[in-house]
């Protein structure tokens, strides 16, 4: 029995392998319609989410399963003091895998710990969010054909933005990728993640200037800066606004530039984009139950 | 100051000058019977100063906890009056309810009946983290 917390638990064979069955599903839906027929996944969400959750549905639903549970903690026996322990082995009893959420850093951890069903993390507050690396992972090579021999730039929150993080630390296992990292000066990537990156010997640049680097980028990650990190409204108002993608910021980068975005965006991503055929972050949504359906099958071990 | 030798027992050798009473307290002597002695600011003549802790009995020392705390130290296994044993000390992979997380979104911050666990991530930087949020532990 095998749970998912951390992206960097799958080795890059095992992270093949899923973009391999997902890029099958995604050719031939229909034969793996009846793949989890009788099966149950529990989506335990104690945070509220849209993308992520509804796309663990969906993907349960594909593979001819059935869902069960909550979207809000108010909803679940958390709000009468129940312990994530508890709820992992009360869930064990009735559900086959559990794709869980939780506002603090690492309650997955503590619900794989205690359960007898695979325990999928599906976001633990700052920390990890490794089905949104997964989709990231997917939404490249299916545009690059490639995870390797590639500059990839990460524009906004660098800073308290966990899949920036998680894809970097993913990233950093393939030769030749270039890292360009765009950030205002308060929003910089973290020490220890650029130590990660120095250990990886893989090129990196910081710098404030988008325009600047634009040509150069294969990949443009672009991030949302999120309002809750900030105690001060002008401090964030003026970061958020620093990095605008409007098309004429488009001018000089590739032709076959891809646009991703974790989503939901605010105004970082002018909707005028979106038409792009850079833009790749509605398709990134899609891959997300993709890669899901893969996940569950793998995690349950169904061929 | 004169302090008698020990029959059968341990000595905690070379402990950092000031460390002894937190080694004294993280190890629980203080719920011993036998006689326990610690000296404070022991001339050494390779580091100026030191603590000594000396306990006259057989004594499981946690060589992990001791190890993270001051891995400098070491325990000298004593039986008839003679040094049988001299333990060096390593910094251990893994600390089990010895330190615990600060990071206030850490799930150990609302349950606190989990076990704080850190592992050791960096050696060379003494760097540990805790297993559940990552969050370095403050240096010792």
């Amino acid at each position: 029995m095998r749970s998912l917390i951390d992206i960097l638990e799958l080795n890059t064979e095992e992270i093949e392998e899923l973009i391999h069955k997902a890029n099958d599903i995604i050719a031939n839906p229909s034969k793996y319609s009846e793949k989890c027929r009788g099966k149950k996944l529990a989506t335990l969400f104690f945070e509220p989410s849209t993308r992520t959750r509804l796309s663990f549905e969906a993907a349960m639903y594909e593979l001819g399963g059935n869902v069960l549970g909550f979207s809000e903690a108010q909803s679940s026996s958390a709000a009468k003091g129940e312990s994530v322990a508890d709820t992992a082995k009360m869930i064990s009893c009735y559900a086959d895998i559990v794709a869980m959420r939780h506002p603090k850093e690492g309650a997955p951890l503590v619900a794989a710990m205690n359960a007898t069903i695979p325990v999928i993390n599906a976001g633990d507050g700052g920390h990890n969010h490794p089905t949104q690396t997964l989709t990231d992972l997917l939404t490249i090579y299916r545009e690059k054909g490639r995870l390797d021999n590639l500059t990839v730039g990460f524009c906004g929150d660098l800073k308290f933005g966990r899949t920036v993080h998680s894809l970097i630390n993913a990233l950093s296992r393939y030769k030749n990728i270039k890292f360009v990292l765009v950030s205002p000066e308060e929003l910089k990537l973290p020490g220890y993640v650029k130590d990660n990156l120095k250990k990886s010997g893989l090129e990196y640049v910081q710098t404030t200037d988008l325009d600047a680097v634009m040509p150069e980028l294969d990949i443009l990650y672009m991030t949302r800066v999120q309002r809750e990190r900030f105690f001060n409204e002008e401090d964030y108002l003026r970061l958020r606004d620093t990095y605008i993608l409007r098309p004429e910021r488009l001018s000089n980068a590739k032709e076959d530039l891809s646009i991703l975005h974790p989503l939901p965006r605010v105004n970082e991503i002018s909707v005028a984009i979106d038409n792009d055929p850079r833009a790749c972050y509605f398709k990134q949504a899609l891959n997300g139950k993709f890669i899901r359906m893969a996940l569950i099958l793998k995690l349950l071990e169904v061929e | 100051m004169k302090i008698d030798s020990i029959k059968n027992g341990i000595v905690i050798d070379h402990i950092t000058a000031g460390k002894g009473m937190r080694i004294y307290n993280i190890l629980g002597l203080d719920s011993l019977d036998c006689s326990v002695a610690l000296i404070k600011n022991v001339s050494s003549s390779k580091r100026g100063k030191k603590d000594i802790i000396k306990v006259d009995a057989e004594f499981d020392v946690d060589t992990d906890i001791l190890g993270y705390v001051d891995p400098g130290a070491t325990v000298n296994i004593i039986k008839n009056e003679e040094t049988v044993e001299k333990k060096k000390l390593e910094l251990p992979e893994k600390l089990t309810n010895v330190i615990a997380c600060k990071n206030p979104r850490c799930i150990t911050s609302t349950e606190q009946e989990l076990p704080q666990i850190f592992k050791l991530t960096d050696k060379e930087k003494k760097i540990y983290r805790c297993i559940y949020c990552e969050t370095a532990a403050a240096k010792e």
